[in-house]
């Protein structure tokens, strides 16, 4: 006899948690076919304020925690996710890749992890300077996260467009709002059960489905979000978007790239990205 | 009672120096600077302290002490002259009918390093001889040590033995390796009961800063915020010119204020200053530039 | 007022003189035109307006404004040498900006009495400040033009193009060094706007340029107001925007280059806290709370206009504070024993004594020193407000003058909330003896600078600009020659 399968209930990631959105609104994800896979959540911007909340609570202790600590949670959850290998590959398979691609697709997205992972306690010795300033005085400069960054993440590859802009975010101290594919969301909601069970800290990674058009404003002009990436090249969003952001000097990060496959998409570039630099000054003399 | 020492006020030479940088680039006007300098030579330490002192030399001084050049009008005398104890009298005698004190090194200066009881009776031999301010040296090394009730008793005695006289306490600056050092040891001499605390003895190197100057000028201050008692302070040591007296005067004057410019609570140490003003002075009265040839050196 | 007696009567009797920098060596034209190409040429549309001198209200010169015209010929200019510029080995670019860094050594008196002349800030600053780190500015990085590679090894940097630069009036000439110097060296072009009220020395600039041999066009400069600004800002052709100034038009210029191609970073406005601990070297602190909002006139984006000072030794601190500023001298900005000069402007003036009035409104209590203000010109005594609070209007917003506001505080979180309580993240100053305390807060709080023990302290190694609504990019260091550059 045939077992009827149980079918999963996509959700939002919210502050470690995986609410409905407040609307209750939804809409469908289809397969190649046309044969309905799942219901996603449609979120709204009050999802997105909650989302902001739980990100700015979590993000100075995550920031603070030690960069090895953070590395390991990252390579972590590579571990989580090889784990999980098959699941993914088949999730996207289902939202119409092919097995090369998805596995691929899988693949690269755990070695990216898992390089991040590597970058955590490396890229502030690439970026730090100490500067030899005329005065008596010592003088160093040191990168330190921008803070909550909100994100639009790539459309076409659900899985590794979403972990190769969160990585590099959140290695580097930040917390994100992350708006997963429109059009290929299921990855990103069990991509979220994957962090979920790997120590990361609830709200240091947020991750909300639903329509750009809907969201988009909000992530770009909430007051308290420091910075904005946005992957893709609509560039009506790329000019509305930067037009918001100057409600409060919000920095801009602009991602035209379809494809995140190649290792170009990963240095630790896109860490200093969604990084601020801070100099201290203090005296010499005794 | 030795004060708190763990809660003073601390020192950054980075900030203290750019402090002074502001106070030298102050501009005098000329007539104020007329003044600066007359103001300077009354509160002047004439001093000779070496082992080749004479009676004579003394003499002499004491001679330039009250009339540092003639032909200058309304120059002012010299403060005191600055001799050993053996001298004391012969200044005293020397220096009859003016208002010049007689202000005698004690307590085995330059280096202190002899008993509390001989110092004490050197000290009393001085003031017996009419000396009426004791130049007294701290004992470094116990300071350094750590010893710093030692060194308020010590001072202490001394104050006692001084009677009547003025007491100025040398802290020797330049061995006392910080300007937090500087600092405790000002307190530990305003709390012991010094009338002035002076910087160096000239015996060593380096002697009268201005960066040490200021924190003794700012410990003075905060000692007259909480007790109301005016301390006098000495710089002595390397002073050799009109323009770095004035520096001194700036200082005085945007730290401490009026109060203090006067020669009951502020004092050069000094030899050759008196000259370099002298010729600084007639150079202001003629136009001028001078030469040392025309001053004399006692 | 006075508390100290005494002050007043060494003030009668014992004065600074009047030590006026000489002025003979100066040379100021009636008129300047606008330096486009290599050469001086009149403004299109014919318009001039004066600039004046704020210390005295007397005019100094006539000065053209550009308009769009001239700004399109302008970035014309710039478009047409960039090609040769950009293509120039690092080496030979590198020595074009040596030599005007030494050519600027030699004018520096000069540079320095117009900057006092047309800025009103004191002679003691511009000479000993703003013109030596200006021309340390260009040797900097004159070093870098053929070393791009070592800083960013395997990026291939390249130059963006034309560079569009807006600066503001409170540091005409060290700001104008801070935009040209990583520009040329990295290899751009430039056109240039100096603030309408402060364009003499980056016009004497535009002279020691022409001077210097530099290629015609690789820099303009352009003078004029707001409306000049927003021409350069929404040129087609300009590659880059750096702009120096407030954070509402730092706003502006984000949003207008909205959706173009325009590299941006943006240096702007700043509330900086100025932290005491009880342990501090008092003295010191006192100084710094000095240096940090009476330097230039309170006109520093990166001055600390909000002052903490912790409970046990507020009385302290306050007390000498205002003993402190007994002895500031207050007047004529060539004067060399003057501390603090006139105010930059009438429209300036007129801010800052507004947010006074807001000050007083609000119930917080004034003191100012008793000093006599030159009757013509631009002037404010020095000011703190005591008992304020952080809902405080003059707490919460940049007023850009020497108007300090006080509060106390009790812990270190607390004072590290009250801190960062603030859109603005520029800079904070942090005064105590203990280590472990000063990287506590340095990682604290949330600004791109912090000062410990120190303030207002600048180099052209050292790394400069803002967190939150301060701004984005660096000026300074080798952090600062990222906004000029791109990476393949």
């Amino acid at each position: 006899m045939n077992r009827l399968d149980i079918q999963k209930t996509y959700k939002l990631y919210i502050g470690g948690k995986f609410p409905r959105t407040e609307s209750g609104r939804y809409y469908p994800i289809n397969n190649r076919k046309g044969n309905l896979i799942a219901n996603v959540c449609l979120a709204t911007r009050k999802d997105f304020r909650n989302a902001v909340v739980a990100a700015r609570k979590a993000q100075s202790s995550w920031a603070k925690m030690s960069a090895l600590n953070k590395g390991q949670i990252l390579y972590r959850i590579a571990e989580m996710l090889e784990g999980r290998k098959e699941q993914f590959i088949a999730e996207l398979i289902v939202q119409g890749e092919t097995t090369k691609n998805a596995r691929a697709e899988v693949s690269t997205s755990i070695d990216r992890l898992v390089y991040y992972a590597g970058w955590s306690d490396k890229y502030q010795q690439i970026f730090s300077a100490v500067n030899p300033v005329a005065s008596p005085h010592f003088n160093f400069s040191n990168p330190e996260p921008v803070g909550v960054v909100s994100m639009i993440a790539p459309e076409k590859q659900g899985l590794l467009g979403l972990v190769s802009v969160m990585a590099p975010a959140i290695v580097g101290g930040n917390a994100t709002i992350i708006l997963a594919s429109e059009t290929k969301p299921l990855s990103a909601i069990s991509f979220a059960e994957v962090l979920n069970s790997s120590d990361v800290p609830g709200g240091v990674v947020n991750i909300l489905t639903g329509k750009k058009e809907e969201l988009i404003s909000h992530m770009a002009s909430h007051m308290d979000v420091n910075a904005i990436v946005y992957c893709g090249n609509d560039e009506k969003h790329i000019k509305m978007i930067s037009e918001l952001a100057s409600t409060n000097v919000k920095r801009t990060i602009f991602y035209r790239r379809n494809d995140w496959t190649h290792v170009e998409c990963e240095s630790p570039y896109f860490i200093e990205k969604l990084q601020e630099i801070k100099t201290t000054w203090h005296p010499v003399l005794v | 009672m030795l004060p708190d020492l763990n809660n003073l006020p601390v020192y950054d030479q980075t900030g203290v120096n750019e402090r002074i940088q502001r106070f030298c680039s102050r501009s005098i006007k000329t007539s104020s600077k007329t003044a600066g300098l007359k103001l300077a030579i009354s509160m002047i330490d004439l001093t000779t302290l070496e082992g080749k002192d004479t009676k004579g030399k003394v003499r002499q001084l004491c001679y330039k002490a009250m009339h540092p050049h003639d032909s200058i009008k309304d120059l002012p005398t010299v403060a005191a002259i600055c001799v050993y104890p053996s001298y004391v009298s012969t200044a005293k005698k020397a220096l009859q009918g003016s208002d010049i004190k007689v202000a005698s090194v004690s307590t085995a200066f330059p280096s202190g390093q002899s008993s509390l009881e001989a110092k004490l009776t050197e000290t009393k031999f001085a003031v017996e001889q009419g000396a009426d301010e004791i130049d007294m040296v701290i004992s470094r090394g116990q300071f350094l040590a750590g010893n710093y009730q030692y060194v308020f008793d010590e001072i202490a005695s001394v104050k006692e033995a001084c009677g009547q006289a003025h007491l100025k306490v040398i802290l020797e600056t330049g061995e006392l390796d910080t300007l937090d050092n500087v600092r405790k040891a000002s307190e530990i001499a305003m709390f012991a009961g010094a009338d002035f605390i002076k910087t160096s003895t000239g015996k060593i190197q380096p002697a009268a800063t201005m960066q040490v100057t200021y924190v003794m000028l700012d410990a003075i201050q905060d000692f007259y915020l909480r007790t109301g008692k005016m301390i006098g302070i000495k710089p002595a040591g390397g002073i050799s010119t009109a323009k770095i007296a004035l520096q001194y005067l700036v200082i005085l004057n945007e730290v401490l204020g009026e109060k203090w410019m006067n020669k009951n609570y502020f004092r050069f140490g000094a030899s050759s200053l008196v000259n370099d003003i002298l010729m600084q002075l007639v150079k202001t009265e003629t136009g001028m530039y001078q030469s040392p040839i025309y001053f004399s050196k006692d | 007022m006075r508390n100290h007696d005494t002050d007043t009567t060494f003030k009668a009797s014992w004065k600074y003189s009047e030590a006026p920098e000489s002025t003979s060596h100066v040379q100021i034209k009636k008129q300047y035109d606008l330096y486009i190409d290599g050469n001086f040429v009149k403004p299109v549309k014919g318009k001039y307006f004066d600039t004046i001198n704020p210390s005295n209200d007397q005019k100094i010169a006539r000065v053209a404004e550009a308009t769009a015209e001239d700004v399109d010929i302008a970035v014309k200019a710039a478009r047409k040498a960039f090609k040769s510029w950009s293509n120039l080995s690092g080496r030979e670019r590198g020595k074009y900006v040596f030599r005007i860094a030494r050519l600027f050594q030699e004018r520096a008196r000069e540079f320095a009495v117009i900057e006092s002349l047309d800025g009103g800030k004191p002679i003691r600053e511009s000479r000993d400040i703003d013109i030596p780190l200006a021309a340390n500015h260009f040797f900097y990085y004159a070093g870098w033009a053929d070393k791009l590679l070592y800083a960013f090894p395997n990026r291939n940097p390249k130059p963006i193009g034309v560079a569009g630069q807006i600066i503001p009036w409170n540091f005409p000439l060290l700001m104008a060094a801070w935009k040209l110097a990583p520009a040329l060296a990295t290899g751009n072009t430039v056109v240039l706007k100096p603030a309408e009220t402060t364009p003499l020395t980056a016009l004497k600039l535009a002279e020691l340029i022409q001077q210097s041999g530099l290629p015609k066009g690789v820099v303009n400069i352009i003078t004029g107001a707001g409306e000049t600004g927003a021409s350069i800002v929404n040129h087609p052709d300009v590659d880059k925007i750096a702009f120096t100034g407030s954070t509402a038009v730092g706003k502006y210029i984000q949003k207008a280059t909205a959706g173009t191609h325009k590299k941006l970073t943006l240096e702007l406005g700043g509330k900086g806290a100025n932290i005491i601990f009880e342990d501090a070297a008092i003295d010191q602190a006192v100084e710094g709370i000095i240096d940090a909002i009476f330097f230039n006139q309170g006109h520093v984006c990166c001055a600390g206009s909000r002052l903490f000072v912790q409970e046990s030794v507020a009385d302290l601190v306050i007390r000498k504070l205002k003993h402190r500023m007994e002895s500031l001298i207050i007047g004529d900005p060539l004067d060399k024993n003057t501390d603090i000069g006139a105010i930059n402007s009438k429209k300036q003036l007129e801010t800052i004594q507004n947010y006074i009035a807001i000050g007083l409104k609000e119930g917080a209590e004034i003191y100012q020193p008793k000093c006599e203000l030159p009757k013509k010109g631009n002037w404010l005594a020095p000011t703190l407000f005591l008992n304020v609070s952080q809902s405080h209007k003059i707490v919460q917003e940049e007023i850009f003058g020497p108007v300090l506001a006080i509060q106390t505080f009790r812990t270190i979180d607390e004072v590290i909330e009250k801190a960062n309580n603030t859109p603005y993240g520029l800079s904070a100053g942090v005064w105590t003896q203990k280590g472990s305390r000063i990287f506590h807060l340095t990682q604290n709080l949330n600004a791109g600078v912090v000062w410990a023990n120190t303030f207002n302290k600048f180099d052209p190694t050292s790394p400069f600009g803002g967190y939150k609504e301060s701004g984005f990019g660096r000026e300074g260091g080798l952090h600062g020659l990222k906004p000029y550059l791109k990476f393949e």
